[in-house]
């Protein structure tokens, strides 16, 4: 019996071996594996598609992959990653193949002295400034950059419209995650630029529901939402014109290494296109007011533009 | 780059040590958050739970009470408070408050549990009063172990204050939460330092107390001994 036990597990080793064997031929041979990828650190043949740990930015990512496998590729999916501080190193390190982005953002995490606010020149310093091995694809129509934000009520009591209408009323507080404390276009962005002083509240949940009750019981009067916020919709909420271009346009852009191939990224640019700053809200909408599942809203949304 | 360099050198800078987000106007906050936290949850589990362990039969109700309060996740109960009462010191305080009951439930039941029934009837045998039995006998008694379940609670809550910063300007969890989005990984783990070293003092002072109350307890007793 116990021979013969042993005679089982070395023949399971060897079946083992030899699949392990098959599978690394299979790798080598994928006509998709050109010879600069193959020592790329996410092994394998996938593309790794990433995302903010934003849920509009999973969407987008969803999206991206249902897409790419719709077109014959495999993909390996990595939700919700964290801030760009932590994902953007790993996607210099060639750890992830595709990120939807926001160009206005990357931008200025790239490159602090960028002066270029309009959506194109911002596209243009943005693919500049790429480091090597990584790439933007076409920016989209969509877009989702931050905003500042006020109350109706607050905007018709102070005649707000613009940002800068914001200068000489006493005792604002800025809401938003504590990060929006040292960005530029923060608490000193708003001084320098609009002459506009606040005081700063952490509010931890990126915009979200805290956020926006904060703001309604006037705890602060002014957050940063993104600009696809289902919640601008409510008709409660005026979004502060900002002529002075404090926050960069920041259209969606899809950041790729140099795994993805021109047929990947023709297939990506396809879905850019589709991509309208409507649809991004609607969306985005799909996702709080219904809590439909990123893959879901993603399948849904691809089936309608005809691009499954 | 050397993280705990880092972190020094953070705590070491001055400016660091000033103004209203200096080192020890957050230390105080966090203290005083976790003081409060501890105050409130005291006053509502210590007479529930000595009720309980009195009548002897709340043993159920307290192993469930407590086993669900600390499965509750404190940033969920922190978010849902914050949607009803809104953004400020109330939703932090409130999250640290079912986080600190169940260890005070505890101790408080099975300390006053513990102390046997002949004792309870010998005191009242001598004379002693309703509220002497209560106050000279059983509290005592029952102190060593309802001072380990504040310990338990107490290590929890200062470790957990740092959730303030969530919703509010307040405490060390906001070097945490800025470190961690700045990529200023020495503020972060400055911030921890701070809040560990605080753990420490807390558990220190704790643990000196439950060791008073175990002395006062059982004089006969080598001091070392703590019944539990």
């Amino acid at each position: 019996m116990r021979s013969k036990n042993l005679l089982r597990i070395g023949s399971a080793l060897g079946i083992a071996l030899i699949g392990a064997g098959a599978l690394a031929a299979c790798s080598s041979s994928d006509p998709l594996d050109n010879p600069d990828t193959t020592d790329n650190s996410n092994g394998g043949g996938a593309l790794v598609v990433g995302s903010q740990d934003y849920y509009s930015n999973e969407i987008i990512a969803e999206i991206y992959a249902q897409a790419l496998e719709a077109g014959g590729y495999e993909v390996d999916r990595q939700m919700r990653i964290g801030q760009r501080e932590v994902y953007m190193p790993e996607i210099e390190g060639g750890k992830i193949d595709v990120f939807p982005e926001y160009t206005g953002n990357l931008l200025q995490y790239l490159d602090a002295d960028a002066t270029a606010t309009e959506s194109q020149d911002v596209y243009d310093a943005l693919a500049d400034a790429m480091p090597d091995g990584v790439r933007v694809l076409e920016q989209s129509d969509a877009s989702d950059q931050d905003s500042y934000v006020v109350t109706k009520e607050f905007a018709d009591e102070n005649n707000l419209s613009s940002i800068g209408d914001l200068a000489g009323i006493e005792g604002l507080t800025l809401g938003g995650n504590s990060e929006l404390e040292v960005r530029p276009y923060g608490p000193e962005g708003l001084k320098s630029v609009y002459g506009v002083d606040v005081a700063f509240t952490p509010i931890e949940d990126s915009g979200g529901p805290l956020t926006v009750k904060a703001l309604m019981d006037d705890q602060v009067q002014l957050v940063d939402l993104y600009s696809a916020d289902p919640a601008l919709a409510s008709g409660d909420l005026v979004m502060l014109e900002d002529p002075e271009g404090l926050f960069l346009a920041s259209h969606v852009v899809p950041v790729v290494s140099d795994a993805v191939d021109d047929d990947a990224a023709a297939i990506i640019d396809e879905v850019s296109a589709a991509l309208t700053a409507e649809d991004l809200v609607a969306l985005n909408a799909q996702s709080v007011d219904e809590e439909s599942p990123a893959a879901t809203i993603a399948g849904d949304w691809l089936a309608d533009n005809d691009l499954v | 780059m050397n993280l705990f360099a880092d972190a020094i050198a953070w705590l070491a800078d001055p400016a660091h040590w000033q103004g209203a987000g200096g080192v020890p106007v957050r230390i105080g906050q966090h203290l005083l958050l976790t003081a409060l936290a501890l105050v409130v949850a005291a006053a509502i589990a210590l007479p529930s739970g000595a009720l309980l362990g009195r009548t002897r039969n709340g043993g159920a109700v307290i192993g469930a009470v407590a086993g669900s309060a600390r499965a509750l996740s404190t940033i969920g109960v922190l978010t849902l408070v914050g949607l009803w009462l809104g953004i400020g010191i109330g939703p932090p305080l409130v999250a640290l408050i079912v986080l600190a009951v169940p260890s005070l439930l505890a101790g408080a039941y099975s300390g006053v549990q513990s102390v046997p029934d002949e004792t309870t009837s010998a005191a009242r045998a001598i004379g002693m009063s309703g509220a002497q039995v209560i106050w000279r006998v059983e509290v005592p008694l029952a102190l060593p172990v309802i001072v380990g379940g504040a310990r338990a609670a107490a290590l929890q809550v200062v470790a957990t204050a740092t959730l303030a910063a969530y919703t509010a300007n307040v405490g060390l969890g906001r070097y945490l939460f800025t470190g961690l989005k700045t990529q200023d990984y020495g503020q972060m783990l400055a911030g921890s330092i701070l809040v560990i070293l605080l753990a420490l003092a807390l558990e220190l002072i704790f643990a000196t107390l439950q060791r008073i109350a175990a002395r006062h307890a059982s004089p006969s007793l080598p001091s070392k001994r703590t019944p539990s």
